[in-house]
């Protein structure tokens, strides 16, 4: 009753595709954004912000570029971590190597570097698909652990391998607070989630869904494979890059290859096929579960626990944690093979019919 | 739900720092008990945690001051033990971190400065730490990479009769590919220069199961010795490919992470002859061992079995949390004893360290380990070790103590100091702030 869009008459083409054609969806939007840059802000700790708040945006920001390539073009990909490294050492090579580069374009030339190498290790999905593509973008993965460990140019001959960046500003204004990388992060995100949204509404995101669905039909009524793969990959590797950049500069700041392992690649996949696939939203659920929920578990355990009176070892909390975890995984995906963001459109469609459903 | 998880970790959050109490002290806990990692890392954990248990015991705490500790669980993992790191570093009192893992170090090295904590690194971490001029929050207590490798070289050239006689000779580095395992590499690299041996550099990709093509090129170029740079479970692994390679394992020498019970065990005769270095003696004789075993397990409050209690990282954990406790009461004797002290009042006492033989005996650590003291300058305070060889069932020493040469180090220190002010714009320390 609360959600019901009769009375809202839509007169223009214009009107009926907007991104949020309901207006408690804008009103909803309005207040997350207002919560999100205004009043988080203010309330949070700095432990909130620096162990949850900014890894959680930063991993929204790379679920969404891997949600742009497998969700939306079906193309599975096991090189998210690669993408992510890419864009960090690419960023981190142009903001030390030219003197005076402001954040922002060293960040966007880190995504433009993920673009080129992402397109690199696209082109075997033009041959090859589903496992056999996942398998072909892990030598993606693999490729970029070794360079980054053995190529000493990227690093700057750092004689054990690990680099930092120090000094970051935006406009001038120092990014070293948690509140202004938060901040900073957010907006980020928020600029890119916008227009990855409204690229997944274009004529481009329709081309992505058709390849998905069937690439054989796509390719009959006219959408060429190879631009429609290629441009997936050059997208979801450019957003990939910059969250890779983000995590490196503005999370670790100081960081080695082993920061964006192969795990870190199954992690990214993970929340995708949790969030959703092929939904911008699922992005952030399926960040939320996997970054959030593991360090919840290792401080609620005890907690708990500790009410009842069972005393439990760190290692066994450890164990714990990833059980329960694991077991949530499973449960999730049997109750909702569609991820989170689906159960929350479920949600919403019974609430358009509450309290009368037919 | 996940909002619900979510606000609920941010309570648990703050209604943990609501737990401020006075005269208590903080020890924040860095561990892994579990990961690859794991079987190195309990024992290590377990050290540190029995040793604040039995100050609590037997002194009451630090001149009156309560000693309260958290464990969290970083699984070696960077971005699980910046989390750590920033869950417990608002606790009242927290003294100092020891992040246990190199990986971690470069990045809490990056924020401990505004935070205002100190960073103790015994035996790992930055080499470059050492000068405390430049690096004025890190601890590399009781040596570096860099001395490591350097007494090594030197040992070997004592065996060769000479460091002359090292000229032409082929020497391998069997490294764990990650900050930890390349550390060394420029020390090596200015030894093998100075003497003329060639050195071989040999990555293992971590965590280190896989060394087959490794040993393959050490087979092929049949090196005069190998040097093990490797923790974990990439040891035993190392040992046991040697065997399997026929290579003989007395030419082999690792870093003091190599050279525990863990390592050897599972290898058990395989291993025989295998030398490493040693910072710390093992076995249960030492009267601070003693103590632990009497104040702590004896009351059934041991952190991990007791046979286990004093072994080579058992002893190493338990010099890091006594040379933490030891700097809280060396800044209590500048700042008021009997109160609890600041992250920077610690950082003071860990720079003022006075821990000659007397103190040491007093300690229960005698012949545990060397004499040590700090200074502004120099954030070691000793950097010598011996060289110790598995016999099929135990350590034992094969060496004296064997001091890294300073000629050597201290310019490549003051350079890659300097290399790092530069690069963060940052500029030394002056005289008056040692004061501070």
């Amino acid at each position: 009753m609360f959600y019901r869009e009769n009375g809202q008459f839509k007169t223009s083409y214009r009107a009926d595709q907007q991104i949020l054609p309901i207006s408690q969806d804008r009103l909803a939007m309005a207040i997350i954004l207002v919560i999100a840059f205004a009043v988080v802000p203010m309330l949070a700790s700095d432990y909130f912000f620096r162990a949850i708040l900014i890894p959680f945006v930063i991993m929204a920001l790379a679920a969404l570029g891997v949600n742009i390539l497998v969700g939306y073009c079906g193309q599975i990909s096991l090189g998210s971590g690669a993408f992510m490294a890419v864009g960090a050492y690419g960023a981190y090579n142009f903001f030390v190597r030219i003197p005076g580069l402001p954040l922002i374009p060293a960040l966007i030339l880190g995504g433009l570097c993920a673009t080129v190498f992402g397109i690199l290790f696209g082109l075997p999905s033009l041959r090859v698909k589903g496992l056999y593509l996942a398998v072909a973008t892990l030598a993606a993965q693999f490729f970029a652990d070794w360079m980054f460990l053995r190529i000493k140019w990227f690093t700057l001959d750092a004689p054990s391998g690990s680099v930092s960046v120090a000094s970051l500003q935006v406009f001038g204004l120092p990014i070293d607070s948690a509140v202004s990388k938060y901040l900073f992060c957010l907006s980020v995100l928020a600029v890119l989630a916008l227009l990855a949204k409204n690229l997944v509404r274009s004529a481009i995101g329709r081309e992505w869904m058709a390849i998905r669905d069937m690439d054989v039909a796509a390719a009959v009524i006219g959408i060429r494979p190879m631009y429609a793969k290629l441009t997936a990959f050059a997208v979801s590797s450019f957003i990939v890059g910059v969250a890779g950049a983000l995590w490196a500069f503005v999370y670790l700041s100081s960081w080695e290859p082993a920061a964006f392992s192969v795990e870190t690649s199954f992690r990214l996949l993970f929340m995708v096929i949790i969030g959703g696939l092929g939904s911008i939203l699922g992005a952030f659920f399926g960040a939320a579960f996997i970054v959030v929920l593991p360090i919840f578990l290792n401080q609620f355990l005890p907690l708990v626990l500790g009410l009842v009176g069972i005393e439990i070892s760190t290692a066994g909390i450890s164990h714990a944690e990833l059980m329960i975890f694991g077991a949530l995984i499973v449960w999730f995906l049997i109750v909702e093979p569609h991820g989170l963001a689906k159960l929350w459109a479920t949600a919403k469609q019974k609430l358009r019919l509450w309290p009368f459903p037919h | 739900m996940l909002a619900v998880a979510a606000l609920a970790a941010g309570l648990s959050g703050f209604s943990s720092s609501a737990f401020a109490q006075a005269k208590e002290q903080f020890f924040p806990l860095l561990a892994y008990r579990t990961g690859p990692y794991a079987p190195n890392g309990t024992p290590w954990a377990n050290g540190k945690q029995d040793y604040l248990k039995m100050i609590n015991a037997r002194d009451g705490g630090i001149n009156g001051v309560k000693i309260t500790f958290e464990e969290c669980e970083t699984g070696y993992a960077t971005d699980r033990g910046v989390e750590c790191y920033e869950r417990l570093k608002t606790r009242p009192g927290v003294t100092i971190f020891d992040p246990q893992a190199t990986g971690i170090t470069f990045a809490l090295t990056e924020k401990v400065p505004t935070d205002k904590i100190p960073l103790i690194t015994l035996g790992y971490g930055l080499s470059v730490a050492q000068d405390g001029m430049a690096f004025k929050w890190n601890f590399p207590l009781m040596g570096s990479y860099w001395t490591g490798a350097d007494i090594l070289i030197q040992h070997l050239g004592k065996k060769e009769g000479g460091l002359d006689k090292l000229k032409g000779k082929k020497i391998t580095l069997v490294y764990h590919d990650s900050p930890f395992g390349k550390e060394p590499i420029p020390l090596l690299q200015e030894r093998a220069r100075m003497h003329g041996f060639d050195l071989q550099l040999l990555p293992v990709t971590a965590p280190g199961v896989d060394q087959k093509a490794t040993w393959l090129q050490v087979r092929q170029s049949r090196p005069d010795y190998v040097l093990l740079w490797g923790w974990g479970v990439m040891n035993s692994t190392a040992l046991k490919e040697a065997q399997a390679t026929g290579y003989p394992r007395d030419k082999m020498y690792g870093v003091w992470w190599a050279g525990a019970e863990p390592d050897v065990k599972d290898v058990g005769d395989g291993a025989k002859g295998y030398n490493a270095l040693a910072l710390n003696t093992s076995g249960q004789d030492p009267k601070v061992i003693q103590d632990i075993l009497k104040h702590v397990h004896a009351k059934g409050q041991g952190s991990g079995p007791k046979d286990e209690v004093g072994q080579v990282l058992y002893t190493r954990g338990a010099i890091i949390s006594m040379l933490s406790v030891e700097a809280v009461r060396r800044a209590q004797e500048r700042f008021g004893k009997g109160k609890v002290m600041t992250g920077e009042q610690v950082r003071w006492g860990m720079e003022n360290l006075v821990l000659d033989q007397k103190r040491l005996d007093a300690l229960g650590f005698t012949g545990v380990m060397q004499p040590l003291s700090t200074s502004c300058a120099d954030h070691m305070g000793s950097f010598s070790a011996r060289v110790q060889t598995w016999n099929g069932s135990k350590w034992s020493f094969s060496s004296d103590f064997i001091q890294a040469d300073e000629q050597i180090l201290k310019p490549m220190i003051k350079a890659g100091a300097d290399k790092y002010l530069a690069d963060k714009k940052m500029t030394r320390r002056t005289g008056t702030d040692c004061q501070s």
